[in-house]
Order: structure tokens, then sequence, then C-alpha cells
């Protein structure tokens, strides 16, 4: 349900960089722990960009497995092992404490991305005249 | 006419971020210790509230209550004699579920920051989207209610290890619940091992002592 307000930032953030042109495409990486349903964010994106200069586009996402490493031991590991499903959940428990020594500090080297990459613009108007 | 890529790069939540860290700094240029409470509706925000509120000794509160309509929730903390700040997210907001850096800054007015010493921020109950929006709080708390099953951190894994704390309330409940607290507990440190957490009961008041001292810690 936070896919309406991610759409929003998304598109808030897409328009300003735009600059009145209009976007034909939005790139966006989500990282696995964001929680982001993927059907859910394209549905309000759709709604959102309604009437704007990126209605129409098409929005892209990068999903970016997750990725801990342990401040104890340096051992690296995805803490929930088995791919997100189609609609984006976690499908294993995921563990967060370290497989190799079993201390609890892990810092999260990937999965908690959540960024605008690149978008496309259509440059100049293609006006033909009789 | 031709396309061209345009390189954003940019964080999908910084603008949030941007506000999030100006409300930080008049947080701190006024000394006031905040604490971001969140939990599923119903899990026992308000009247874990009422518990701890009740007597903070020296320390000075206020508390900015989120909700989508109404002031119940505000109304039963100001019988405290606090200043209870609400926000709206209906009218201004477009109904949000969650509070927003935004809306807390545009209610910092009315938050009498000079007279308080911990602003304890009650977000909107919902256990998705509070989790993704830093409001320039200093902790994040969340209250999980025996009630909602042992799942929830699994399910909820970002609203999970986004806390500093965690109070399992309603434990008064568990003689009548086929609830599996072990299990609640197992899955918890799955998700955000060795997190410091309370087992309460707002209703009896059981372990409330340890949350009301907990409060009194992070605003000293």
């Amino acid at each position: 349900m936070h896919e309406l307000a991610l759409s929003r930032a998304i598109v808030e953030a897409a328009l300003r960089h735009a600059e009145g042109r209009r976007v034909t495409v939005v790139r966006v990486r989500v990282g696995a722990l964001r929680q982001v349903v993927r059907e859910s964010l394209r549905f309000n994106f759709e709604i959102v960009t309604r009437d704007t200069a990126c209605d129409g586009a098409r929005l892209e996402l990068e999903l970016i497995a997750a990725q801990l490493r342990c401040a104890s031991c340096g051992r690296s590991w995805n803490p929930a092992p088995r791919p997100a499903t189609e609609i984006g959940q976690l499908v294993t428990p995921p563990s967060f404490r370290c497989p190799e020594c079993g201390a609890g500090d892990a810092d999260v080297v990937g999965g908690q991305e959540l960024e605008i990459e690149s978008i496309d613009v259509e440059e100049g108007q293609c006006i033909a005249r009789g | 006419m031709h396309r061209t890529r345009v390189k954003v790069s940019e964080g999908v939540l910084d603008a949030n971020e941007t506000i999030a860290r100006d409300n930080r700094d008049d947080f701190e240029r006024h000394g006031v210790t905040v604490i971001n409470l969140m939990s599923a509706p119903g899990a026992g925000k308000t009247s874990l509230l009422e518990r701890a509120l009740e007597d903070l000794g020296d320390v000075r509160v206020g508390v900015l209550e989120g909700d989508v309509q109404g002031t119940l929730d505000a109304d039963r903390l100001a019988s405290l004699h606090l200043p209870v700040t609400q926000i709206n997210t209906d009218p201004g907001f477009g109904g949000e579920c969650h509070l927003d850096a935004n809306m807390v800054r545009s209610a910092l007015p009315e938050v009498p920051l000079d007279e308080v010493d911990l602003l304890v921020i009650e977000n909107v109950g919902n256990l998705v989207c509070p989790a993704e929006f830093s409001v320039g709080e200093d902790s994040r708390v969340m209250v999980c209610s025996v009630a909602e099953g042992e799942d929830k951190p699994l399910k909820y894994p970002l609203m999970f290890r986004t806390c500093s704390l965690v109070l399992v309330n309603k434990i008064d409940l568990l003689p009548h619940l086929d609830y599996d607290l072990d299990l609640f507990l197992r899955n918890l440190d799955a998700v955000h091992p060795d997190v410091e957490r309370m087992l309460v009961s707002a209703r009896t008041g059981e372990g409330t002592e340890a949350w009301r001292k907990w409060l009194l810690r992070a605003a000293g």
C-alpha cells in the first residue's frame, strides 16, 4: 500500500528532471528489502502519471537482490535466498543473523535501493506542416 | 523529435529525507528528543502512551498525534494535561496512511518545542508505509500486539527492522489465545536479531514500567 506514496515521489522527481519535456520511460532500481509490490507500483504509477508529462510513460523496474555482510566475521549472504515472487514478497523467512558466527549486526550491502536511475524524454516538438 | 536519456540517480524518498533533516535540525536546536511510535491499527499505541506518559517526572512531554481522521486519540492524551497536536492526514494530505516529513513539518508551528523535552509522534496505524518515511525522529518504537499473530515480523520485515524497540502488547490475552510467543520472538530475531523488546500489557500495566523507564532514558 506504500506504492501509491512511492509512485507519487517517483513521478514528482521524474517531472522535475524532465523540465517540461515529455517523459517516455522511467527507470527505477528497487531493492528486495523494500517490500515493493511491483504490480501495485505499476498500477499506481499509471494513475499518478495521468494528465502529467509522464502520462503513458513506461516504468522499468530493476530488482536488486538482498545482500548482507556480517560486521563481526565478514561473511556475506542473501537473507532471502529464494527469489522474490512476482508480487515482490519475501517467500522464505529471511535470516538477518549471520549463518557463520551467529552475530546479529549485519550491514545491508544490497537490497535497500529505491532509486530513480534515469528517465527518457522527448526533445523538441515534431510539428508537421502542410 | 528525438529521445534523450536523462541521468537522475536520485533516491525516491530523497525529497522526504531533506525535509526530515530540517525537522531534525529544529528538534536539535530546541533540545527535543523525538520518538516515532508505529504499529498496526488497534495494537495499543495510545493506551501504552497513557500508561507511560502519566508520570515521567521532570521530563516535559508533548505528543504529535497522526490520524487519518478525528481527534479521538488526541482527546484521550490531552486529558493527561500534555500539549497534544493533531495532524489529520484526511483534509490536507489526501487521507494518507502514514505521516511523512512534510506533514510533521507543517504541524511544527503548533508544537511548543520550547516547552517539551520529549516529543512522541504517534504515527497512523499501519505496518507498511510509516516504515518508509522518516519524519526527523531520533528513534523508532513499534507496538505489536499478541492478537496480531506470530508471523508479523516475516510479513513486515521493513517495519520490524527499522525499530530500536518492539513493545509486545496485550500479553494479558496470552492464556486465551493459541499465540506462540516463542515463535514470535524467533521470527523477530530472524528479521531483526537482538532488537530490544518488552512484553507489556497496557490493560493490566504489566511490563509498562520498563517502557516508562525506556522513555525516560531516551529523553535523558
